[in-house]
């Protein structure tokens, strides 16, 4: 208890509230600009963190984490470009919301949410840190395969109507993440014998490609803004504030589900934001009275996809304080600059440097109620600028920074060939149907599933059958199950309204 | 008079070509140079540059800009190096063994050659260090290897990467001890230490960071290297438990092949300097600091490409 005072009389100086304020604003709009990811942010920063102290560079950097993660969101639902990854889940019902002229709304919803995302987070990690670790462990590979085909499931949901081109879309995915050396095997593939492909498609080139480039191609063809022109805040922005933290609040089963899903998803090493806020979305989803509106503007797929991401953030924290495991690529440079400073993670880092450990968890708390200030008044200043500039200013600018950001990402103009080559492709795959979403989905799982897959199948060469192997135990047992359950949810309504056995799916389906 | 002249002539020739070398060597280094790593931010190679960073900038007097171009485990950077890099020392990028020999042997098209370049220093070494589950049967490596032999393929060894040093040292293990274990790879050193905690294999081989990071939380049987790692004294080496068994990484800068050589050699002075400031704070994380140059860097991919040539064609027919 001691050592919690002190810890936080040693970040509520002004010194230390100012870096956390600056680090949240700084990482809000990094995370803001597509292609500036929040690993990025965090890169960039580092060298910075050198001429501080270690708590204050620890501070600085748990700000820019949490403001990047939020950050993206702002251009998820204005512009239909998810900043970051883990913003992937938030275009669904943001962007829609935005061309009804709710764009505020969906801010300050995403706003709301993180804010109460990261603060569980972090209490997840202050609370509970050693119990959860042991969760950590849990996830062999043969368990990564079945988180990963549980993901994909979620393309049915995501196909919005057609479930075959929604597979297609999966499939098509899977298959650009295969470009590029094998993660198991080392062998070379797709490359047509074209050495810098041996780098592969990363995801926010595609990303990138397949969600910015199709928006800014129909933005010009139709010759407007996607968005209204007259998109008027009704009532003000403090009353869309009110009305959508009314709508969190007194229903928060939604805002509670997607924090536990968040903080589940945020300990297996691998998995990382993006896979959180996916999973969150489809959940609440799944869950919701209504779920045909989803897609569609509502508002509950933007507080799931930002609340569990930014759970995240401090959540991702509990295997990588404790056993020195990332649990997302951006704590990867957390753990340098831990190590940088001596200290190396474990129970230690809890007890001998506990101001220390405990003075970043909470600063990461004090970072996410600061989005709340940062965010709506960022978030005002941002919808202002994107609703006001004409779109023949604004389509040319985006078009730009996205360049600039895909660039930067690797150095690499081949990965500027990449996005524009797959922005052009999903531009026309959207018009018949195929959505960037899947595809997305299937790049980020298909990686994952692969190396679950090859690893077990490895570990198992010298059983009777290899096969068995992936149901070896109660946790493996379980996700298969639900991945049977998951997949049944999906096709069963379609097959049954077919066969005309179940009248109510079959009107259901109709009226969608 | 003509002596005189002449004198004179060779003394302002004299003067002019030492005032000129003068000149040349105080140039370098006058504008920014930029340090490219080939992997992503966070691992250990990166950990390192930014180690180096401020002291490279103090000692040359320039900045220092590290920039990342990761891809297909360092090959895209390097191809792109030897491709079209300005041999001038303002450009120079961060090296590592075994990839740059192992690479070229493995794929047909990696776009880059192991001696196609000029390497100034190998800064650091990580040896390999094979640790196990803290609940493992396996309390020392003769426990490991005679397990092994009874049960072939069943002791399962997980590493980061394919034909990776990690993969290499599991590899020569294998051959010197007689045993065949399974070799799983993982993407990075990032999932390892799960796999270990979580039992998901029996063993791994990886970086003596890794081993001093996990001395508390899992078992440390040998390391591979000459003698033992100061941060983990009670580890025994390979070699005292009688494998000859010394590999891991090599961790070094290179410039483009035609660099002047007075370059290369401002660049070696100012790592090694580097590397002496830099000891305190790597040593402890189980690094082995070393000041390999010139004609030792090419002793060293001489031995090494002699140690891993075979075993990476036995590979290679094998696929």
């Amino acid at each position: 208890m001691e050592m919690f005072v002190e810890a936080l009389l040693s970040i509520l100086t002004l010194e230390g509230l100012v870096t956390i304020l600056v680090g949240v604003t700084a990482g809000l709009f990094i995370g803001a600009l597509p292609g500036l990811t929040a690993t990025m942010a965090l890169a960039v920063l580092l060298p910075f963190t050198f001429t501080m102290s270690p708590l204050q560079g620890l501070m600085a950097l748990g700000a820019v984490y949490m403001g990047a993660i939020y950050g993206g969101a702002f251009t998820a639902i204005l512009i239909n470009t998810p900043g970051t990854p883990s913003s992937i889940a938030t275009t669904f019902d943001g962007f829609p919301m935005a061309r009804q002229g709710r764009a505020y709304e969906a801010l300050a919803a995403a706003t709301i949410a993180s804010v109460v995302g990261g603060i569980v987070g972090v209490a997840f990690l202050l609370l509970l840190a050693p119990p959860l670790a042991r969760l950590a462990v849990v996830f062999g590979p043969a368990e990564m395969f079945w988180v990963a085909m549980l993901g994909l499931t979620l393309v049915a949901s995501l196909a919005g109507g057609s479930l075959l081109k929604g597979l297609m879309g999966g499939c098509i995915g899977i298959l650009l993440s295969t470009i590029g050396v094998s993660p198991i095997g080392g062998e070379t593939r797709f490359i047509f014998d074209f050495p810098p492909l041996q780098g592969g498609i990363v995801l926010i080139v595609a990303l990138i490609g397949l969600f910015v480039v199709p928006e800014l191609l129909s933005m010009a063809a139709q010759g407007h803004g996607s968005l209204k022109e007259s998109n008027k805040l009704e009532g003000g922005a403090l009353a869309s504030i009110r009305k959508m933290g009314r709508h969190i609040f007194l229903r928060p089963t939604n805002l509670i589900r997607s924090c536990l899903i968040g903080q589940i998803i945020a300990i297996i090493p691998g998995a990382g934001g993006n896979v959180t806020s996916l999973v969150a979305y489809n959940e609440a989803k799944r869950f919701s009275s209504d779920p045909s509106s989803f897609g569609k503007g509502n508002v509950d797929g933007v507080i799931a996809s930002e609340s569990s991401n930014n759970v995240m953030v401090a959540g991702s924290m509990v295997p990588l304080l404790t056993l020195g495991i990332p649990g997302a690529p951006p704590d990867a440079i957390i753990l340098g600059v831990l190590l940088m400073h001596g200290l190396r993670p474990g129970l230690d880092l809890f007890t001998e440097t506990g101001v220390l450990t405990n003075g970043f968890i909470l600063s990461m708390g004090f970072a996410a109620i600061m989005l709340l200030p940062v965010g709506l008044l960022g978030g005002r200043l941002i919808h202002r600028v994107v609703i006001k500039t004409p779109f023949y200013f604004l389509l040319p600018t985006i078009a730009m920074v996205t360049i600039l950001g895909t660039y930067a990402l690797r150095n690499s103009l081949l990965d500027v060939g990449i996005m524009l080559i797959l922005g052009v492709a999903g531009y026309f795959l959207r018009l018949i149907g195929i959505h960037a979403a899947p595809i997305v989905l299937g790049m980020i799982l298909g990686g994952i599933a692969e190396q679950g897959y090859v690893q077990t199948m490895l570990a198992a060469v010298v059983d009777p059958i290899p096969w068995l192997r992936l149901v070896d135990n109660t946790l493996s047992k379980v996700l298969a199950v639900l991945v049977l359950i998951s997949a049944a949810t999906a096709l069963l309504p379609g097959w049954l309204a077919r066969k005309g056995l179940l009248e109510k799916a079959g009107s259901e389906e109709e009226t969608s | 008079m003509t002596f005189t002249y002449k004198t004179l002539t060779m003394a302002v020739t004299a003067v002019a070509a030492m005032g000129l070398a003068g000149l040349a060597q105080a140039e370098y280094p006058e504008e920014p140079i930029t340090y490219t790593i080939p992997f992503d931010p966070g691992g250990e190679s990166d950990v390192t540059a930014r180690f180096q960073e401020p002291h490279l900038e103090e000692i040359l007097g320039t900045d220092v800009n590290v920039t990342h171009r990761p891809g297909g485990g360092g090959a895209v950077a390097w191809s792109e190096f030897q491709n079209s890099a300005a041999p001038d020392g303002y450009e120079m990028i961060g090296v590592n063994i075994p990839h740059i020999i192992a690479q070229p042997i493995m794929r047909s098209n990696a776009g880059f050659e192991t001696d196609n370049w000029k390497i100034v220093t190998f800064f650091h070494f990580t040896p390999n260090a094979l640790i196990v589950p803290k609940e493992s049967p396996f309390d020392t490596l003769d426990d490991l290897v005679a397990y092994a032999k009874e049960n072939p393929q069943a002791v399962t060894l997980g590493g980061s990467g394919t034909y990776s040093a990690n993969h290499l040292g599991v590899l020569r293990l294998e051959r010197e001890a007689g045993i065949d274990v399974t070799y799983i790879p993982f993407t990075g050193t990032g999932p390892l230490p799960a796999a270990v905690q979580g039992n998901h294999v029996s063993g791994i081989f990886n970086y003596s960071m890794l081993g001093v990071q996990m001395q508390d939380s899992a078992k440390v049987l040998a390391v591979a290297s000459e003698e033992r790692v100061p941060a983990m004294p009670d580890v025994p080496t390979f070699k005292e438990l009688g494998y000859d068994i010394v590999g891991g990484a090599y961790r070094g800068v290179a410039v483009p092949k035609d660099t002047p050589t007075a370059v290369v050699d401002r660049l070696e002075e100012a790592f090694a300097e580097t590397n002496r400031r830099i000891t305190d704070k790597q040593e402890p994380l189980g690094f082995v600091m070393t000041y390999i140059t010139d004609d030792e860097v090419d002793q060293v991919i001489q031995d090494l490409e002699e140690a891993y040539q075979p075993i990476l064609e036995d590979a290679q027919t094998q696929q």
